[in-house]
Order: structure tokens, then C-alpha cells, then sequence
């Protein structure tokens, strides 16, 4: 069976604080549709917990106390501002699609507002600014039954499905369903017939486009 | 926790300072703070704590758990300057927990006792890895760097290490 779920370390270093943009993104987005790494995750954070009651404790710079009691009755910072409303997304039709419901919270404010981008007939993307050095992050919409040119990979690339799904040779992914691509893998995912599919990539030392259409589309589509 | 909550209650509050607070100065510290930073974070999270303890559920998670998660994600906040994504139960595209009609109550502070026990009796060898990734921040592959042991047998001896304490919490 092909995996649908971070790897276990991904997992880890999300839950110790170690995993930076786009990858915490990439899980972070993973856990909202993901009970099962939400417990996983829980459990690991629940190993934190227990850890930072066996450190050694540092005392306190006096006062602190005093300055903290006295601070209780400020009112919370306003939360940082909603994301752009429905209408603000721009007058192409192609990018005035709910997303709200479809993207979870972590990633929905990093696209809310972008425009997409033609990559060829039948994909779209929205490239994200997150990006860590060395990596690349995407919002990629996949035409319903339309095909990613064949390709292979020079580093990882992680895929997680937001809506709609795909197959390739290992099986098909759905809402929810991560799945993670080596240098070792070539394949041509193709979208669901009957509905438009969502992904979140994450790619992490490049793609390698191959045959003549994938050399083609590499002109256009940099990763 | 549930007076704070429920009668904002600063004797409470004020105990859970005491409590903790050091600990956590130690937690921010280790993750390179400096004194003041690490004071003015304590502050930060501890007025998280006050603001969002109607939020705390014993059943998720034990009192130190949940305060390490505020800790960790505001000393993200801070130190690296970057919004740590959160998952939010709120959120219309959040995927429930599937209703299995086993009312799995559970209270996740007793296993904060076994696991206590647990990591102090790991081999040394598990334990300071264990540290090194919650206590400072590392990934796998800064672990690696640091202890000069190959990336393999760092990911094997935290591997062995969680496998032993998974156990030991509930909802499996």
C-alpha cells in the first residue's frame, strides 16, 4: 500500500517545533484533514509535555509576577486581519473560487487573493511565497480527467490533496491523502473525471520533466 | 485550571506561574532566548494560558502538554518571526474525529505520569536525542549534524524511543 500520511519524522519535527515553511505548512494543512496524525501528533506533543516537566527549572527575574497580574485586565491583540474577502480575489473567473471549506485555515490565508497562473490546458497554479531556499510550494488545480505531464524527481516532492483526487501507477489519492515522491519515482498522475482536483505540492530539490511534452511544458512550468 | 477558566481565578493563576513559569524559562532559554526575551515570552505565554484556558481540555491533552504547545508556538511566533500554521477545530474544511461509539473519555494527565517514568527509564542514549529535538529545536537532520551520528541512527534511536512511550498514552 502507497502512503497517504507524512513520514513519521515529518510528524515528529512538526510536533517538537523543528519543521519550518512549507513543510509545517504542508503538515499543518495535512492535520486539519487528518484525525489520525492529529492523535499521532498529540501523542508526540504529549512527550513535550512531559519533558518540560522534567527540565530544570530557571528562576523567575522578580516582579515578573506582579507585571504578568497586572497585565491580565489588557484585552487580547486583535487577531491579525481576515483574510481578503470573496469579492477582493480579482476579476478572472478562474480565480474567484470559494476556498473557504476547500483550503484549510494554514494555507488558505497564504492564496486567498492570488491569481492563478496558466501552466498549460489543464493546469493552473498559484505559486506560494512561503518558500523555503532549495524548495518550491504551489497551489496546483488539475482539470477534471486532465493528465501532469510524465515527470521524475531530482529531490522530494510532497503532494497533499485538498479536493477532487488523482491516480497514478501506485493507486489514487483523495482529499486528505499525502503522498511523497523520490528520485526513484516517475509517473504521469492524472485527475478524476468527474471533478477538478486541488493539491497543495511542496517540492523540495526540483522535477525532472520527461518525453517531449514534459521538455515542452518544463519551458513554461519552472520548477 | 477549571478556576481559571471558570472563576478567573488569580490564586490559581498565580500558583500556575509558580508552577511552571521557571520551567518554561528554561524551555525558551534552551531554545537560544535570551534572559529578557525569555522573561517577556514566559509573559506571553502565560497570558495566553489566561486568556485561552476556557480552550484547555483535560481529555487532549495534560496541563504541561498544552502549555508546551503555546510555548513552542509562540517562541516560533517570536524567534523565527514566522505565523506558525495552526489547525484550527473551527475551521469549515477541519475532518472530525470519526464517532465510533465507544465514548473514549480519558484523562491525558495520568499519562503524563507514566511517561514521566517512561523517558526516565530510556537509555541515555534515546533520552539526550529526545531532548535535543524538544528541548532545542533540532530536526533529524540537525541532530545529525550536531551529535555527528549518522542521519539513520538518529531517525532509528527516536524511533525506538517513541515506540516505547506511544504505548503509554491513551486514545490508541
Amino acid at each position: 500500500m502507497s502512503q497517504r500520511h507524512p513520514p513519521e519524522d515529518m510528524l515528529f519535527d512538526h510536533a517538537t517545533g523543528a519543521l519550518a515553511d512549507p513543510l509545517g505548512l504542508l503538515v499543518a494543512t495535512h492535520l486539519t484533514l487528518c484525525p489520525e496524525c492529529r492523535g499521532e501528533t498529540r501523542r508526540l506533543e504529549a512527550v513535550g509535555g512531559a519533558l518540560l516537566d522534567q527540565i530544570d527549572p530557571t528562576p523567575l527575574a522578580p516582579g515578573g509576577l506582579d507585571r504578568l497580574l497586572a497585565r491580565l485586565d489588557e484585552s487580547a491583540p486583535q487577531s491579525a486581519p481576515q483574510s481578503a474577502p470573496q469579492s477582493a480575489l480579482g476579476p478572472r473567473p478562474a480565480a474567484t473560487i470559494d476556498f473557504k471549506g476547500l483550503i484549510p485555515e494554514p494555507l488558505l490565508s497564504h492564496v486567498q487573493g492570488s491569481q492563478w497562473r496558466k501552466v498549460n490546458a489543464g493546469i493552473d497554479e498559484i505559486q506560494l511565497p512561503c518558500a523555503a531556499p532549495g524548495m518550491t510550494a504551489q497551489l496546483l488545480r488539475i482539470r477534471a480527467g486532465a493528465s501532469v505531464p510524465r515527470h521524475g524527481h531530482h529531490g522530494r516532492e510532497f503532494t497533499l490533496v485538498l479536493a477532487g483526487g488523482f491516480s497514478d501507477h501506485r493507486g489514487r489519492y483523495g482529499r486528505g491523502d499525502l503522498t511523497v515522491a523520490d528520485s526513484a519515482l516517475t509517473h504521469t498522475p492524472v485527475a478524476d473525471r468527474d471533478q477538478d482536483c486541488y493539491c497543495l505540492a511542496v517540492v523540495d530539490g526540483g522535477l525532472r520533466l520527461a518525453g517531449p511534452i514534459g521538455r515542452m511544458v518544463s519551458l513554461f512550468w519552472k520548477f | 485550571m477549571a478556576r481559571i477558566a471558570g472563576h478567573r481565578d488569580r490564586n490559581a493563576f498565580t500558583a500556575l506561574y509558580e508552577a511552571y513559569g521557571p520551567r518554561l524559562k528554561s524551555y525558551l532559554t534552551r531554545h537560544g532566548a535570551d534572559e529578557a526575551t525569555a522573561e517577556e515570552l514566559v509573559q506571553e505565554v502565560m497570558l495566553s494560558a489566561w486568556r485561552r484556558a476556557d480552550g484547555f481540555n483535560p481529555s487532549l491533552a495534560s496541563l504541561s502538554t498544552w502549555l508546551f504547545t503555546i510555548a513552542r508556538n509562540k517562541r516560533i511566533d517570536f524567534l523565527r518571526r514566522v505565523k506558525r500554521p495552526e489547525v484550527l477545530a473551527d475551521d469549515p474544511a477541519f475532518a472530525p474525529e470519526p464517532v465510533d461509539g465507544a465514548d473514549t473519555v480519558y484523562e491525558a494527565a495520568a499519562d503524563g505520569d507514566r511517561l514521566r517514568e517512561a523517558i526516565r527509564g530510556l537509555p541515555p542514549e534515546q533520552a539526550e536525542l529526545l531532548k535535543l529535538a524538544y528541548y532545542e529545536d533540532k530536526s533529524h537532520s540537525a541532530i545529525a549534524a550536531e551529535t555527528k551520528l549518522p542521519l539513520g541512527t538518529v531517525k532509528s534511536r527516536i524511533r525506538l524511543a517513541l515506540n516505547r512511550l506511544r504505548g503509554l498514552i491513551g486514545e490508541q
